[in-house]
């Protein structure tokens, strides 16, 4: 065990390098590339055993990853944004195959506009695959997310991939302290993949391409596998238990800092949730009563605790860095709708942040807090708050005036 | 917590820099965090890179907005907007600059409150060489800057991060880095750690609600082309291709069609280089086969420039 400095895209690596991870199909994209670089610089060095193999697009990647875990091998690979969308109608595929395997994405805001930074609308576009979500905050969180992950993946109740998210440059290009356990510890936690019944070879056909014409065996496939991703729940209390046991790291499935005697609540996913409990600090040397809540699992919907934390609670500030065009802050709905009908359920508020990496200053926080405490007061929510203020406005009229300029001095358009 | 940020262009080893600093800091104890931050991938694009050094665990991310560090590598970024060197500077913050003019110089130009530091440039025309140790000069004197790093943390440092590339460069750079951190005793320790947010008595966003734009003003559209070519990426360049007619062996194909930005023009077999465009990837000087094209330092071509 040492205690060394690594990015979010090492720890990941470095996660599948001690889950003896067999087979990587891969496919480079910003800002995920340095994690399959590391798996294949160790690969070629002999530190590590296994087979990196580039495909020709994520599509491939994520068949060539399912058909590999029908085979009952264990299989990493990675992707983000424009990737993991590429890579879509495989997602939804290969969780129907009930394949177990682990599928690191970094988070990066959608075109168009194109960009790098990072928000969670590629991650949610997979929420209904089929995948299991386990959403980082830090990078020691990424590495033993991984080897959680595995355990899930791999859980005969379960048997469905998990998607582990980080977010890009906030994650993915940031060194942080990272305790990397040592091989022998991780093997008595995750030891080799007992395949049970999954055992597709050359010599032992089996088709995984079925069709079924009409609704009722449809549905029953269907509702197979939402169940066994309930069973998900379970299963990684008790997983992430038996992780703290053995490596002092707990990581439990909703977050909850400060929480117990909070009356204000701000609930985000992802890595700027560790800006939230820095604001949360800031507020209890000033004396307010608030607290962060972070669902670290995002399906299974970890409603139980949710529910339990929430309740009770006098307001809760729901930050979604990312949109549903059309209806607002997605963990804003999904946590309204699993307080739907509890008694002394708390005033949510629901605010847009950190899209397309777009900071989130202190102030905002603290200011986010004094618009749910006169929520509360009122019994009243405000209006969904995109957090956007003056100054990018006048930015993008600068922008939008270089463009105009540019229109009618070229003669174009 | 200390907050520091490294301003340079690509290939300037500003990453490198941050990753020593954080590799020092974290050796003397300190829970570290650092990054690089970039746009454009390019040699010679503005990047910065932060690190965050605190005794408890750090849940600050992101870019840093109040530094009470910033270093500046390459002095010709100061006037760039988009390289926003000057973001956040106030009483409180140390600017240090890497540059040939004096502090005054410096401190009356840019009427900042930051306390102004200069770090003797490396004269880039004496010895081109030195120019890959930018960023070990940087990391050495902002360590000392700091008053928490020794000598011995320093070099720990450099070697965990350099060593990959062999003892001799690790050597070079140790020298370097070492003389920066010695050229800044005087004001060692110079730069405190910064004070945190306060709740009780703050600054409130001027958020505003967004009104609904139709189409033709709100979509991301730039209604023209060529509008790449009114962006001067020249301004990247660190080291420019010459090219010497007397040597030029007129077989324009090479060099035109293997630079990457279309940046070599020819006319009449006679190739010549776009300086607007022309970002200094030195691809042209590799592939010349009469080696015709030589690469010189910006700083010096720009001064043997003739005034148009």
């Amino acid at each position: 065990m040492s205690r060394v400095l690594l990015t979010g895209n090492g720890a990941a690596a470095w996660g599948a390098r001690l889950a003896r991870v067999d087979y990587v199909p891969a496919f480079p994209i910003t800002p995920q590339t340095e994690i399959i670089e590391s798996l294949a610089s160790w690969i070629d060095g002999g530190e590590m055993r296994g087979r990196l193999v580039t495909l020709e697009s994520e599509h491939s990647m994520l068949t060539a990853a399912g058909a590999a875990a029908a085979t009952g091998v264990r299989v990493f690979s990675a992707t983000s944004s424009q990737g993991l969308l590429y890579a879509m109608e495989m997602l939804y595929t290969v969780a129907g195959w009930r394949t177990p395997f682990v599928l690191v994405n970094v988070s990066r805001g959608l075109s168009a506009p194109i960009t790098l930074e990072p928000d969670h609308n590629d991650v949610l576009a997979a929420r209904d695959s089929g995948f299991l979500q386990i959403h980082c905050a830090d990078c020691q969180e990424v590495l033993d997310s991984v080897l959680i992950a595995y355990r899930l993946a791999e859980d005969s109740r379960v048997r469905q991939p998990v998607l582990v998210n980080l977010d890009g440059f906030y994650l993915s290009f940031t060194r942080e302290p990272v305790t990397v356990p040592g091989p022998d510890e991780v093997d008595d936690f995750l030891p080799a993949f007992d395949a049970e019944s999954i055992a597709f070879r050359a010599s032992a056909p089996e088709s995984q391409a079925v069709a079924v014409l009409g609704g009722g065996p449809y549905s029953y496939f269907r509702y197979e596998t939402h169940l066994a991703l309930l069973n998900g729940l379970t299963v990684y209390d008790e997983v992430a238990a038996d992780f703290a046991e053995r490596f002092g790291r707990a990581h439990p499935a909703v977050e909850a800092y400060r929480c117990d005697d909070a009356e204000i609540v701000l609930l985000m996913m992802g890595s700027f949730a560790t800006k939230a409990r820095a604001a949360v600090d800031n507020l209890r040397d000033a004396g307010q009563r608030v607290g962060l809540l972070r669902p670290r699992l995002l399906r299974p919907f970890p409603a139980h605790s949710l529910v339990a934390q929430l309740v009770g609670k006098r307001g809760v500030a729901v930050i979604d860095q990312n949109i549903s065009m059309g209806k607002g802050g997605v963990l804003h709905a999904e946590v309204a709708s699993v307080l739907y009908g509890h008694k002394d359920a708390p005033l949510l508020v629901s605010f847009v942040g950190g899209l397309g990496g777009r900071d989130i200053s202190p102030e905002e926080f603290f200011e986010m807090v004094k618009v749910v405490a006169a929520a509360a007061q009122r019994g009243e929510a405000p209006p969904p708050r995109l957090l956007y203020t003056e100054d990018e406005l006048r930015e993008i009229r600068k922008l939008q005036t270089l463009a105009h300029v540019e229109r009618n001095s070229l003669g174009e358009g | 917590m200390y907050r520091i940020r490294f301003h340079g262009r690509g290939g300037q080893g500003m990453k490198t820099a941050s990753r020593i600093l954080g590799s020092a800091l974290f050796a003397e104890g300190f829970e570290v965090q650092d990054a690089p931050r970039y746009g454009a991938e390019r040699r010679g694009a503005p990047i910065f890179a932060y690190v965050r050094a605190d005794r408890r665990p750090i849940n600050e991310r992101g870019i840093i907005r109040r530094p009470d560090l910033v270093v500046v590598a390459d002095d010709t970024l100061i006037p760039v907007p988009a390289a926003g060197v000057l973001a956040g500077l106030d009483a409180y913050s140390v600017l240090l600059i890497h540059s040939h003019e004096s502090a005054d110089t410096w401190r009356r130009r840019l009427n900042t409150p930051a306390r102004v530091l200069v770090l003797p440039l490396i004269e880039e025309s004496a010895d081109r060489a030195d120019l890959p140790y930018v960023g070990a000069v940087c990391a050495g004197a902002a360590a000392c800057l700091l008053g928490v790093i020794s000598e011995d943390a320093l070099a720990t440092a450099l070697r965990d991060e350099l060593g990959p590339l062999g003892e001799a460069v690790v050597q070079r750079n140790l020298d370097k880095a070492l003389a920066a951190y010695r050229q800044m005793v005087e004001v060692c320790g110079v730069v405190t750690e910064g004070r945190e947010a306060n709740a009780a008595d703050y600054t409130p966003p001027e958020w505003i609600s967004l009104a609904f734009e139709g189409a033709n003003v709100s979509a991301p559209v730039i209604h023209a082309g060529l509008t790449s070519s009114a962006v001067k990426t020249g301004l990247w360049r660190t080291l420019r291709p010459v090219i010497d007619y007397d040597r030029c062996g007129r077989c324009w194909w090479v060099c035109s069609s293997l630079c990457p930005d279309g940046a070599i023009q020819v006319e009449e077999g006679r190739p010549t280089i776009d300086y607007d465009h022309c970002k200094g990837c030195l691809v042209c000087v590799a592939v010349c086969p009469p080696h015709a094209i030589e690469a010189q330092p910006e700083r010096t071509a720009e001064s043997l420039e003739t005034p148009k």
